[in-house]
């Protein structure tokens, strides 16, 4: 359990509760109070990950460079912008990333690529090496895959923060076994420093973070 | 620098700095093995004067190749498929009706003459296989043959664009079921809006459907019973299938309208109900044939 929130994450209280936020442009109809947006954990599997406390390594500040794949309509993205430096989000889907032009307009660092997260190379000619954090959340199958492919733009002292849809590897398992493969897969090219589950935002996903090895 | 050094592969490599079109094809069109330190790469290189200044193109140029493509995949939408989907299907029939006729007209003149598209084929143009020696009837083979090929284009044309349009209704079904239940919803909106009742009965009373289908099955099945997880299942449970089709593909056509993300899951969940209902007959099916089994 970590109460180091990355610089630019900041409890802030928006009705009377307390809640995460950052300082940009809302996205998706979250409460705001002057500059300062709420960010919403049932929404964002990461902002799920910073609320339960988990030590995700983000650190922010405009050094911070940031690999962000499965970035869909710029929901958790935009966040990210909002406190690291340049931000790459790849997405795949034409649709979705209509939205995330729209939440790209106002965060001059923060790059949209259609792109497909299983096909690196077809972005490594713009994604820079030596990102310090890879965020992903691609809900598709081979979700250990993806990350094992994105591990060449991971600096050595990078993380990865991964959230894990059970439900897109396998409907059929339990979700603990499908867990436990993706953790078993990426060791391979990662060491695993902590995972946990996101039920109380969003049921049957995981959290993990780890390091390249 | 050597052809293979790193800068040379950046997105960046032989673009002026001012030319913006250059440079979001550059960023869409371009691959690299790995990534590099193109920040650095590209001062070096002078494209930029400071990482900054490199930053700044860069956002102008994924912001300029992402909104290209999100207007190309827009282009492509569920209207121009409902156009193709029809046509496909009028040059379809259109060719099988003109081939009859010609096959009428051949009988006359060709002792050997053959039937459908096929004979078409086979006397059309100047180096066919077979010379009918008569010029109007060669021509209308001509005619028959260019239409066969026009619906054969067209659903290329329908299969690739599909799974831009409807990425989890092509996926769920083939990408000509998809567009077929998306032109006889008058578009994807209206399918999305459609219940799943509604989806498993599209295309019942239509004539066309009719046609294509032959006079095989009953015309109370909707397009769906085309699907192959209808069709593989025994006729006992094709009820359930289609109403475990419909079902899918009803929530297919929402996503693909309201978000157009892919949720590969729903093809996963559809296979786990199919199987279910299939292991019902595999029993059933024993029985029927118990009497004589052996
Ligand atoms: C659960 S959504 C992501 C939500 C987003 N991370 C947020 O919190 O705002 C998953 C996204 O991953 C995208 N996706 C799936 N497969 C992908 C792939 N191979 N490459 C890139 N994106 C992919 C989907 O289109 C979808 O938009």
């Amino acid at each position: 359990m970590s109460d180091e929130l990355p610089v630019g994450v900041e409890r802030h209280q928006f009705d009377g509760e307390e809640r995460l936020a950052t300082q940009g442009e809302p996205v998706y109809g979250e409460p705001t109070d002057g500059e300062w947006r709420a960010w919403n954990p049932n929404r964002s599997k990461l902002g799920a990950m910073l609320a339960l406390g988990m030590e995700t390594g983000l650190e922010g500040g405009d050094e911070e460079t940031v690999l962000y794949l499965g970035a869909a309509s710029g929901t958790t993205v935009s966040h990210v912008a909002d406190v690291a430096g340049p931000t790459y989000a790849v997405e795949f889907a034409p649709r979705p990333a209509r939205d995330l032009l729209e939440a790209a307009d106002s965060r001059p660092r923060l790059f949209p690529l259609l792109a497909d997260a299983r096909k690196p190379e077809t972005y490594a000619h713009v994604v820079e090496r030596d990102v310090d954090a890879i965020v992903q959340d691609v809900a598709t199958r081979g979700q250990a895959r993806v990350a094992l492919e994105n591990a060449r733009f991971l600096a050595d002292d990078g993380r990865l923060v991964l959230a894990v849809k059970a439900r897109s590897e396998d409907v059929t398992r339990e979700p603990a076994a499908v867990f436990e493969d993706v953790r078993d897969e990426l060791t391979e090219g990662y060491e695993v420093l902590e995972y946990r589950r996101l039920d109380d935002y969003h049921a049957d996903h995981l959290g993990i973070v780890a390091r390249p090895r | 620098m050597t052809a293979d050094s790193p800068a040379e592969t950046g997105w960046f490599a032989e673009l002026e700095p001012d030319d913006s079109e250059g440079a979001a094809a550059a960023i869409t069109e371009g691959t690299a093995a790995e990534p590099a330190d193109w920040p650095k790469l590209a001062v070096e290189a002078g494209f930029a004067s400071d990482a900054e200044e490199y930053y700044d193109r860069l956002k102008e140029a994924t912001t300029a190749a992402t909104r290209d493509a999100v207007e190309r995949a827009e282009r492509a939408d569920d209207r121009q498929l409902v156009h193709a989907v029809r046509t496909m299907d009028d040059c379809t029939r259109t060719a099988n009706e003109l081939a009859e006729r010609l096959a009428e007209w051949a009988g006359t003149i060709d002792p050997d003459a053959g039937a459908g598209v096929e004979y078409a084929r086979a006397i059309a143009g100047e180096d066919a296989e077979r010379d009918v020696g008569h010029e109007r009837v060669r021509s209308l083979a001509e005619r028959v043959v260019s239409l066969a090929d026009e619906a054969e284009d067209l659903r290329e044309y329908v299969e690739r664009e599909t799974p831009t349009v409807a990425p989890n209704l092509a996926a769920l079904a083939d990408p000509v079921l998809a567009a077929r239940l998306i032109s006889l919803a008058g578009g994807l909106e209206p399918l999305a809006k459609k219940p799943s009742g509604t989806v498993q009965v599209l295309g019942a009373e239509d004539a066309l459907f009719a046609h294509l289908r032959g006079h095989a099955s009953s015309p109370k099945h909707g397009i769906i019973y085309t699907h192959d997880a209808v069709r593989g299942t025994h006729p006992d449970e094709r009820g359930s299938a289609a109403r475990a089709v419909a079902g899918k593909l009803a929530i297919a056509a929402r996503v693909d309208h309201y978000s157009g993300e892919r949720k590969p899951e729903l093809e996963a969940e559809l296979a786990e109900r199919i199987e279910t209902i299939q292991s019902r007959t595999a029993d059933g099916e024993g029985d029927e044939n118990g009497g004589g089994g052996e």
